[in-house]
């Protein structure tokens, strides 16, 4: 099962190679990490996305918490919550291609950031599944690069 | 506020903590905390190898229950001390492991002797610091002490680089200490101590698995009134031996890979497995499907993450041991069973264990003059009454000490269990000796494991910190051997020591003495001698054994623990 854990941490130096030790000291693993400062500057949230049954995630949880830096966990898959990842994609586009790709863009509500004769740069973001759908079509037309954050992720807010 | 140089600063930390003894080795990036050393009434001690420095912290800190503390210079210093670390984090000991630095504006330079240690022992620490700003020094320290002792106890590494020691800083007031996110749990949930009491109450068979947890929480008398209380028998780890008096009729010795017979069929035959401060280690729980199988399980442990890690565990208890017995004895008292009876219902299980030890006792075949090392640790534990602090180093030797000597009391098993640490016997030693001068303290070697750290021989000249070295040569690598032996058709390779030293001879150099016995008839005698020598200086006692004797009972690895090899 996926889970998309996030952790509440010090700001301090070497403390995401302590989460990131962990993981692979423990054979646990990570699919997506992500991770940035909060609205107060000593802390960082830290999202990732992992994959385990019940007893792993459970390890994973507890493991995550003995670090002395780690201040709350929290697996956000749990209950109800928003998840986005974001993807730039250079994908050729050529006389032939050059309408059909802004038309796909346009279906995924993605942006045009930077234009070439020969290539846009474009910008996705979405669930993992929206980013692989876009992926998916534009492969054929001809992808030259892509570079793919990790899962961010937030809890709803309850809806009473 | 006070204002004083860095290196004095630390000096009050330690003093502060309660600090009277360490152990260290010098160099470049520490030398001005040493010059400051000279001065202070803390007294340090000179190892020979920076293994030796933390080992030997960490045998006082398991004699005492107090913090240990070491101090080593930058790079090689430092990483010579990484074994010792991981041999104090497996066994969760309290441990401050002082390393100096380059200074920081040289700190990712490759500078001479420089080495990222932090980076090295994150792994085996329970948590560590690169101490950059002067005005963390102090803060600094006093959280390490606070991390190292708390909670599950385990050894904290504190990376001081050399210009903010040799800088000024504020030397604050002491205050409570408090983190944010380290609160370990100490006192139980009373409804998970209620639910436990009612299990142990129905239970026809139950049995306690006892581990380290119990001696690092000094939870001994709490664990021995719940067992006599209700006639529960109880087994013990390596690291839990002593826990619980090994001479009682409840004791039945150590359980897995190595355990009695008893221990690992109470185990499989239990319908109730209350582990106290214990860890379901594959060295303890063998096939882990085949352990315990028709048991509920009661899990008490200070830390959250051994608990269901092996074993999926029924009523877990997260809590320092000797709180959550103490709550448990108090609700058994209160609860208004009759305890007494419910103690008697228990004879006849008891009865059942009686009749596997009568079975398979510890036991081993009598070969005339040729010593048996068994043999040796029965006349061991004859002559210091039990009651000897002893060490051991790492293979055959530290089982047949766990096997063969009644441990009684907490704090006298000084061993190497999770990491298995060859060589730590001596260094350990030396450390428990200058905790307690008066003990007889007393290393049980291998011949293969007493020359990893055997330079520390000149270590307790120095000091005046005499111990007995009680090697039982088989001039093998014994353990290995065994397992060679027993499942690769006896092909001995590289456990055949084919040179080895004249240790009657090495301990002459080093200023001990040297005995040495190469029969039966020899044993006790030599021994007699070597506790009257002890009392002036350091002996090594050279017991040539039976060389080709194995470790019984024996779980091969993987197996279901009730799969014993015996003798
Ligand atoms: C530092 C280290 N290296 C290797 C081992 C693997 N090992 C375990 S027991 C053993 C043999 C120890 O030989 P010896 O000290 O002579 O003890 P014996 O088993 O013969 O009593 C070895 C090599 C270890 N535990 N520690
Ligand atoms: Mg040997």
């Amino acid at each position: 099962m996926k889970h998309t854990i996030s952790v509440l941490l010090q700001n301090k130096p070497g403390v995401l190679s302590r989460v990131t030790g962990l993981f692979s000291g423990r054979g646990f693993n990570i699919e997506s990490l992500s991770v940035a400062e909060t609205l107060d500057e000593n802390l960082s949230c830290l999202t990732l996305v992992t994959r385990g049954d019940n007893s792993i995630l459970e390890q994973i949880t507890k493991q995550l918490h003995k670090l002395i830096d780690v201040i709350k966990v929290t697996d956000i898959s749990e209950n109800e919550y928003v998840e986005r990842e974001m993807a730039l994609i250079r994908v050729k586009a050529e006389n032939t291609t050059r309408a059909e790709v802004l038309r796909v863009i346009d279906i995924f509500r993605g942006k045009v950031v930077d234009v070439s004769p020969k290539s846009y740069a474009v910008e996705v973001t979405g669930s993992a599944t929206k980013i692989q759908a876009i992926v998916d079509i534009l492969r054929p037309i001809g992808i030259k690069e892509i570079v793919r954050t990790g899962t961010i992720a937030m809890a709803r807010a309850p809806k009473k | 506020m006070e204002k004083l140089k860095g290196s004095l600063a630390i000096i009050e930390c330690l003093k502060e903590e309660g600090v009277k003894t360490i152990f260290g080795f010098p160099g470049g990036a520490v030398i001005d905390l040493y010059d400051d050393l000279l001065d202070s009434d803390i007294n340090h001690v000179l190892v020979r190898h920076e293994q030796g420095a933390v080992h030997a912290a960490d045998g006082l800190a398991r004699v005492t229950g107090d913090v240990g503390v070491a101090l080593l210079t930058s790079g090689p210093g430092a990483t010579n001390g990484v074994t010792g670390i991981a041999t104090a984090y497996l066994d969760s000991i309290p441990l401050v492991i002082l390393t100096g630095q380059v200074p920081t504006p040289l700190i990712g330079n490759d500078a001479f002797q420089e080495v990222d240690i932090v980076g090295i022992t994150r792994p085996c620490t329970k948590h560590n610091y690169l101490v950059s700003k002067a005005e963390d020094l102090v803060p600094t320290l006093r959280e390490a002490f606070h991390v190292a002792r708390t909670g599950r106890p385990g050894p904290v590494l504190i990376d001081l680089p050399k210009d903010v020691v040799a800088s000024i800083v504020d030397f604050t007031e002491k205050k409570p200490i408090r983190m944010q996110n380290y609160q370990p749990t100490y006192e139980p949930h009373m409804g998970q101590v209620e639910k436990a009491c009612k299990e142990i109450l129905k239970a026809k068979n139950p049995v306690l698995y006892v581990g380290g947890g119990v001696i690092l929480s000094n939870a001994n008398e709490e664990l021995t009134n719940l067992a006599r209380t209700l006639n529960i028998p109880v087994t013990m780890t390596l690291m839990g031996l002593g826990g619980f008096p090994g001479s009682d009729p409840l004791s039945m010795g150590m359980l897995g890979m190595h355990g009695s017979y008893a221990s690992n069929m109470a185990v499989a035959k239990s319908d109730v497995l209350i582990a106290v401060g214990a860890r379901f280690d594959d060295r303890v729980t063998g096939r882990i499907d085949a352990f315990a199988p028709h048991a509920k399980i009661i899990h008490i442990d200070i830390d959250p993450t051994s608990i269901s890690k092996n074993v999926a565990v029924d009523i877990p208890i997260v809590a320092d041991c000797k709180h959550a017995l103490t709550a448990m004895n108090a609700w058994l008292k209160t609860c208004g069973e009759d305890l007494d009876k419910v103690a008697a219902s228990h004879v006849e299980w008891l009865e059942t264990i009686k009749n596997w030890t009568d079975k398979h006792p510890m036991g081993y075949t009598d070969e005339g003059e040729t010593i048996k090392p068994q043999f040796v640790i029965e006349k061991l534990d004859e002559l210091t009454k039990g009651d000897a602090i002893i060490t051991t180093e790492v293979g055959q030797n530290q089982m047949w000490a766990a096997q063969f000597y009644k441990f009684n009391k907490p704090r006298r098993l000084i061993t190497s269990g999770g990491l298995g640490t060859m060589g730590y016997g001596l260094p350990a030693a030396i450390g428990a000796k200058m905790a307690f001068p008066d003990e007889v303290v007393i290393d049980v070697a291998g011949d293969g494991s007493i020359q990893m750290n055997i330079q520390e021989l000149a270590t307790s000249r120095q000091y005046n910190c005499p111990v007995i070295i009680c090697i039982l040569n088989n001039n093998y690598l014994g353990m290995v051997r065994q397992w060679q032996e027993l499942f690769y058709d006896k092909r001995y390779a590289a456990t055949i020591m084919e040179v080895t030293p004249d240790f009657v001879k090495l301990a002459e150099a080093y200023g001990a003495a040297g005995l040495r016995a190469t029969k039966t008839s020899e044993v006790e005698e030599t021994i007699k001698k070597a506790l009257e020598l002890v009392k002036k200086q350091t002996v090594i006692i050279d017991f040539r054994i039976a060389r080709e004797e194995g470790v019984f009972p024996m779980v091969p690895a993987g197996k279901a623990t009730t799969e014993m090899l015996l003798v």
